[in-house]
């Protein structure tokens, strides 16, 4: 019989290295899965990890396109690392991330046509304060019934989808959009778009926002006691309590930072890369954050690298269903492969596998 | 005559330590044979070989003579070996007779089984009624369950795992009479503890057990418990010297403390109340599950209460919490070792932060200064004596001894001027325990206030100045250590207040 049997203490090299053998793992999978498809093996592995940075036929088009689809995932991960450490289990950043949008979205249109240097600051507070009542749903079921937070906040996902679906078809439709379920363009508006700040870079107002993050984010959780108070809690409510840790601050402090920054990805997403609010501006970043978290080993630096080969996996898994027709949902498997060789790998990291040997009178 | 049970050479290896290597003793028809060693030293894993659980690497055993290599505990019952655990597995919401059918291989129709619980409990003395629930009985009931199910079974050698843990002395004054009358019927009893006392009392033979070796055996009625603990530990014992006490002024005043227990099992605090003095080692007394662990939360600050039920150096604190307690001198350290006192997976000097931050002012606006805790962490290792490579080790990699002196002296190097501890040597080694003891006194010869909560009576008697017995949430009076007797406090334990005549 198999049987996984506890490491005394897990090498710390191997911990380290365990997103790079998960990630070679599922190039591997990938690979296969890929062959399966009728498709070159080894091109498809080309296109999606080096074309996008090297080739020059469509890097230029590709290369800004890392930092746009970095940002939000890194911000998102960062906000749900803390939560993920202290055994808070937010799976509602998509949500969250609607909700900003939605609401400093929202904000911004309320404002439209008034050009003012305020308003780009009030929509991202907005943004963020949305992201952050949103996160707050859950913790205050959870503080006061006892609510499973992954549940309640998962199915909040669906309710900002369709108030977002309601919003686009209603107040926020377009005057100009020709009855179509989309807001006003933001690149109309000039007070409240968040342009690129040098061009073919990729790099908005939120990636330095994201960048701020991730350096705070370190500091936090490495310096500040109420980075450690975290680590505490998620290892033991016991010992989390002795050391005089409120759980209740706790769950509302994790929710609600991650559903702030997860509302900022989504405000910036939105007045950006995306242009406008419409029933297809959720793109499941929520949901991939939550790999890059962990990919990531739920730590800022890693979660900066991870975020960068995620976003990588999307623009690459983009260029192979153009140039090969891979369908769209083939790369969405091989981003869930690399979560799961990731767990996967973990579990060895930290056990060993034993086979039971059966003593010679069971025969 | 040949021997009921014959081990030889019997090994078995863990990942990193041999925890049997070449073990061997005999058990005669009808003799009680104790195991005794520290923690650690092998007892579970060959007792569990015995019964089953755990196949050894190489060795032999023989049962009336005849190869005996049970594969499950199943096999070693149908061979007559019979077990009672340390930890009871019963379920609390089921009767008496129901959870003993649960237990048995092919147990009789439940009136039948009542009939022949009624009679085994009557042969043996161990009154139990087999229609209660076992959620309304005591912890020597309970264990007096576990011994009727092995009994209903006729087992040639029954195992006991550290029986009189949970039990008070009249309790375990009962279960010796029990287990005589077993050994006279023929009955071969494996008794593993560390209570050398007892040992004395009810053992015929012993086998010392060191780090998995076979390190001696004796008779125990021609040693003495110091003689015997010596061979356990393989050094001297020096015993702390307590020095005469002289009360000082109140540092810690409970009055008609109230806590209602969230766990429904659990035990509430009902009108605790005592004083603790500058200088006094003040000794809690009870049997396991009478209110020990929340009366450490609630003087800890980890459950709140009323605020004026606690009154630390004239403050009332009731209301506040651990910090704001450990700020004011007031600071404590939680039975589980593991999870409560210490997060297992952080390294010593993340758990020197866990409650030194406040009081050892380790952070500055809320950044933790990560030297200086060290260099806390490093001070713990080495006053208090901690075998580890070093303070950047993970909590869990240390040995229960030495996890326990690290929780301990990190609790006394923050000065405290009241210290709580909840079993403070409970599963440590003698040679541990003993530093630990000394430490507490010292600690109290400084002028702190010490309160000890302890199911090791003989722990108490050896530190305690004064003296109370926590049963069923309520706190006896407190009184000196110096006049009571076992007997009197073993009374206590059960719940019933002895009479005290003016001294």
């Amino acid at each position: 019989m198999l049987r996984l049997e506890a490491r005394p203490e897990p090498s710390r090299a191997m911990v380290m290295l365990t997103p790079i053998i998960a990630v070679v793992a599922t190039m591997i999978a990938g690979g296969i899965l890929f062959a399966f498809l009728g498709n070159n093996p080894f091109t498809a592995i080309r296109i999606i990890f080096w074309d996008p940075l090297f080739n020059d036929m469509v890097a230029s088009y590709t290369r800004p396109q890392l930092l746009v689809k970095a940002a939000p995932l890194i911000l998102m991960a960062i906000g749900l690392s803390f939560g993920f450490r202290a055994n808070v289990w937010n799976i509602g950043a998509e949500g969250q991330f609607i909700m900003g949008a939605v609401i400093g979205g929202g904000t911004a249109l309320a404002l439209y046509p008034l050009e003012s240097p305020l308003v780009f600051p009030l929509i991202i507070i907005m943004g963020g304060l949305g992201g952050f009542l949103w996160a707050m749903i859950p913790a205050i079921l959870k503080i006061r019934f006892n609510a499973n937070e992954i549940l309640v906040s998962l199915m909040l996902v669906y309710v900002a989808a369709q108030f977002l679906a309601a919003m686009v078809t209603g107040p926020m439709k377009s005057p100009v959009g020709m009855g179509f379920p989309v807001s006003r363009n933001f690149n109309e508006y000039q007070s409240a778009f968040n342009a690129e700040l040098l061009s073919n870079t990729g790099l908005h107002f939120g990636v330095l926002v994201m960048m701020a993050v991730v350096v705070l984010g370190y500091i936090f959780l490495t310096r500040h006691i109420f980075g450690f108070q975290i680590r505490v809690s998620g290892q033991s409510a016991r010992a989390s309590k002795f050391a005089g840790v409120n759980p209740h601050t706790t769950v509302a402090l994790c929710l609600g930072i991650s559903g702030a920054l997860a509302g900022l990805a989504g405000l910036f997403e939105v007045t950006g890369p995306a242009g406008k609010l419409s029933t297809n501006f959720p793109l499941g970043y929520g949901f991939t954050a939550i790999i890059v978290a962990f990919l990531g080993r739920l730590h800022p630096v890693g979660i900066l690298l991870a975020g960068l080969l995620m976003a990588l996996t999307y623009i690459g898994g983009e260029l192979a269903q153009f140039q090969m027709s891979i369908p769209a949902a083939a790369i969405q498997v091989f981003q869930g492969m690399l979560l799961f060789f990731l767990l996967g790998v973990d579990i060895l990291v930290n056990f060993r596998l034993r086979w039971d040997t059966k003593s010679k009178e069971a025969h | 005559m040949t021997p009921l049970l014959h081990l030889s050479g019997l090994t078995k290896a863990y990942p990193g330590v041999v925890a049997n290597d070449n073990v061997g003793f005999e058990i005669a028809p009808g003799e009680v044979h104790a195991l005794l060693g520290e923690n650690g030293a092998g007892k579970s894993t060959l007792v569990k070989m015995i019964y089953g659980l755990v196949r050894p690497d190489s060795g032999e055993m023989r049962l009336h003579g005849q190869p005996f290599a049970p594969h499950e505990p199943r096999a070693a019952r149908a061979a007559g070996v019979a077990m009672v655990f340390q930890h009871f597995s019963l379920f609390e919401a089921l009767s008496v007779a129901e959870n003993i059918a649960l237990g048995m291989d092919d147990a009789p129709e439940t009136d039948a089984l009542s009939d022949e619980i009624r009679s085994v409990s009557k042969k043996y003395g161990l009154t139990l009624d087999p229609d209660r629930m076992v959620g309304d009985l005591s912890a020597g009931e309970r264990q007096r369950v576990e011994i009727v199910r092995c009994l209903l079974q006729n087992p040639k050698l029954l195992v006991m795992d550290e029986p009189t843990s949970v039990l008070t002395p009249q309790e375990v004054d009962v279960l010796f009479e029990t287990l005589r009358r077993l050994r006279d019927e023929g009955t071969s009893i494996l008794y593993i503890s560390h209570k050398l006392e007892e040992i004395r009392t009810i053992c015929d033979n012993a086998t010392i057990l060191r780090l998995g070796k076979v390190v001696g055996t004796c008779v125990p009625s021609e040693e003495t418990p110091r003689t015997m603990a010596e061979m356990m530990v393989g050094t001297e014992l020096k015993s702390p010297t307590k020095r005469p006490y002289k009360p000082g002024r109140v540092l810690l005043e409970v009055k008609n403390l109230q806590l209602p227990s969230k766990d429904p099992f659990g035990t509430s605090l009902r009108d605790v109340s005592f004083s603790l003095h500058a200088g006094e080692v003040l000794g809690v007394a009870g049997v396991a599950g009478n209110g020990q662990d929340e009366l450490l939360l609630a003087l800890s600050g980890e459950e709140l209460t009323d605020t004026a039920a606690i009154t630390l150096k004239g403050a009332t604190i009731g209301s506040k919490g651990p910090n704001h307690r450990r700020l004011q001198g007031l600071l404590a350290a939680p039975e589980e070792r593991l999870g409560h006192a210490a997060a297992p997976d952080m390294s010593l000097t993340e758990n020197a932060l866990l409650t030194g931050h406040a009081r050892q002012r380790l952070t500055n606006k809320g950044f933790v200064k990560w030297q200086a805790t060290q260099n806390f962490a490093r001070a713990i290792i080495q006053k208090f004596d901690v075998r580890t490579p070093g303070a950047s080790h993970a909590a869990k990699s240390l040995s229960g001894g030495n996890l326990q002196k690290f929780v301990i002296g990190r609790e006394i190097m923050q000065r405290p001027d009241v210290l709580v501890v909840n079993q403070p040597t409970w599963g440590v080694d003698a040679s541990a325990a003993a530093f630990i003891r000394e430490a507490l006194l010292e600690l109290a010869e400084q002028g702190a206030g010490v309160l000890v909560i302890s199911q090791d009576l003989d722990e108490l008697m050896e530190i305690s100045d004064t003296f109370a017995v926590l049963a069923e949430g309520r706190l006896s009076r407190v009184r000196s250590a110096s006049g009571v007797t076992i007997e009197e406090i073993g009374l206590l334990m059960g719940g019933t207040e002895v009479d005290h005549a003016a001294a």
